[in-house]
């Protein structure tokens, strides 16, 4: 694996870490009760964290002076590398709830076979956001059991976003030439080796909630090539306006 | 250097957890490690949570502390592994945190149960009933649950085990 695919592959971590982290942070202060606010605002600061490390690494990898706060404010659209499902809008809670639920599960199960990465700092990242993860998982999950097991709304609503975002979770376990280098040099994780164990947890959750789990079929890709959805422009504009209208601006 | 590794630990002993500032750093086990080459003092430290805001503040702390000290020559080294865990937490600083009515964690990091929510009671920090109850995952601060006593009804924090 060539140091510029494990830059790549860090990257593709770090942006889903980091959009998805500015997603839950648009619940700030929005939030339907106090506690959920919390609760997504602390899994949205797990995700910052997490980006944060990777980027650092990202940048040592790089070696061309850029630091983690350029990676993150100061690249253009193409040049994000998260998989489309993160960059969707929030939607109703029922959304943000399912999208947080299916990304999750196959997170959790994707830290877990990291953590056995041969790459001393992949590992020691994988190893301590797992268990941040957990927790993540978990509030998603009982929240998909709570409304699909809710009222006639509550159902309807969680079932349609289920429906909807369906078609945005193959992505997750598709494989291409940077994670097969990165699986083979014994760094990375199969993804298509996750799908089965992601579906059984998946279907044992929407049954429990009495929820419909949809059929496979056609997958929106693209996020990890750099091929966005029309959303990541306006997330870019709102979390670069600072950096970009004041260069180097400090807190 | 004036100073020992075991002076070093006792001098870090004095900076609080920020968030917590009744529990000092070292107890919390955010200091991994303290090492002297010569003259030069290397300080270990690892997050608690990937995204805790008070690592900077800590970092600022034990750099404060070791520059009052007249230890010039340091650096401070942050790592993730092996991750943070609340079983490095001592006795003492899990008695202190009931002191200030947070739940210490109840079970090791370890534990099953744990991903499928199977929480051990908590019991309550002021009145020590086990009749409590999750109110929600996410506290206060990243590393702590939102619980309530069902006797005194007191709400409260937990620190959750990780």
């Amino acid at each position: 694996m060539t140091n510029d695919q494990l830059f790549e592959y860090t990257v593709r971590l770090a942006d889903n870490a980091l959009i998805l982290g500015q997603r839950l942070s648009e619940w700030c202060g929005h939030g339907p009760v106090l506690e959920e606010d919390i609760a997504l605002t602390n899994t949205a600061l797990d995700q910052l964290g997490q980006a944060t490390n990777l980027f650092k690494f990202a940048a040592e990898l790089e070696g061309k002076g850029r630091d983690e706060d350029q990676l993150a404010f100061l690249r253009d659209v193409t040049e994000y590398k998260n998989i489309l499902l993160v960059e969707l809008p929030n939607g109703d809670y029922a959304n943000t709830i399912a999208r947080q639920f299916f990304y999750s599960t196959y997170y959790y199960l994707f830290l877990r076979e990291l953590s056995k990465s041969k790459h001393e700092f992949l590992s020691a990242f994988a190893e301590k956001s797992l268990k941040e993860v957990k927790y993540h998982w978990q509030h998603s999950s009982d929240w998909v059991k709570r409304m699909g097991d809710g009222t006639e709304e509550s159902h309807t609503r969680i079932q349609k976003a289920i429906n909807f975002l369906w078609e945005y979770t193959g992505e997750m376990f598709m494989m291409d030439a940077i994670d097969q280098a990165a699986l083979e040099a014994g760094y990375g994780v199969d993804n298509t080796a996750l799908k089965n164990e992601w579906n059984n947890i998946i279907s044992a959750i929407l049954n429990e909630a009495t929820l419909e789990m949809p059929a496979d079929g056609w997958f929106h890709k693209g996020g990890k090539i750099g091929r966005h959805s029309e959303h990541m422009g306006f997330i870019l504009a709102e979390m670069q306006f600072l950096q970009k209208t004041y260069p180097g601006a400090k807190w | 250097m004036m100073y020992s590794e075991k002076e070093i630990w006792s001098i870090l002993e004095e900076v609080e957890d920020p968030e917590i500032p009744i529990i000092n750093v070292v107890e919390m086990g955010i200091v991994r490690g303290v090492k002297i080459n010569e003259e030069n003092v290397e300080v270990t430290i690892t997050p608690t949570y990937s995204g805790c805001p008070a690592m900077k503040t800590i970092e600022d702390d034990i750099a404060e502390i070791l520059r009052e000290k007249k230890i010039g020559n340091f650096h401070i080294k942050t790592v993730l592994s092996p991750a943070w865990t609340t079983d490095w937490m001592t006795d003492v600083a899990k008695e202190k945190l009931r002191s200030t009515g947070i739940a210490p964690p109840e079970q090791t990091s370890g534990d099953k149960g744990l991903l499928m929510g199977k929480v051990r009671d908590v019991s309550c920090p002021r009145c020590r009933s086990k009749n409590t109850q999750l109110i929600s995952q996410f506290g206060t601060t990243a590393c702590k649950a939102l619980y309530k006593c069902n006797d005194c009804l007191d709400p409260f924090d937990y620190f959750k085990c990780i």
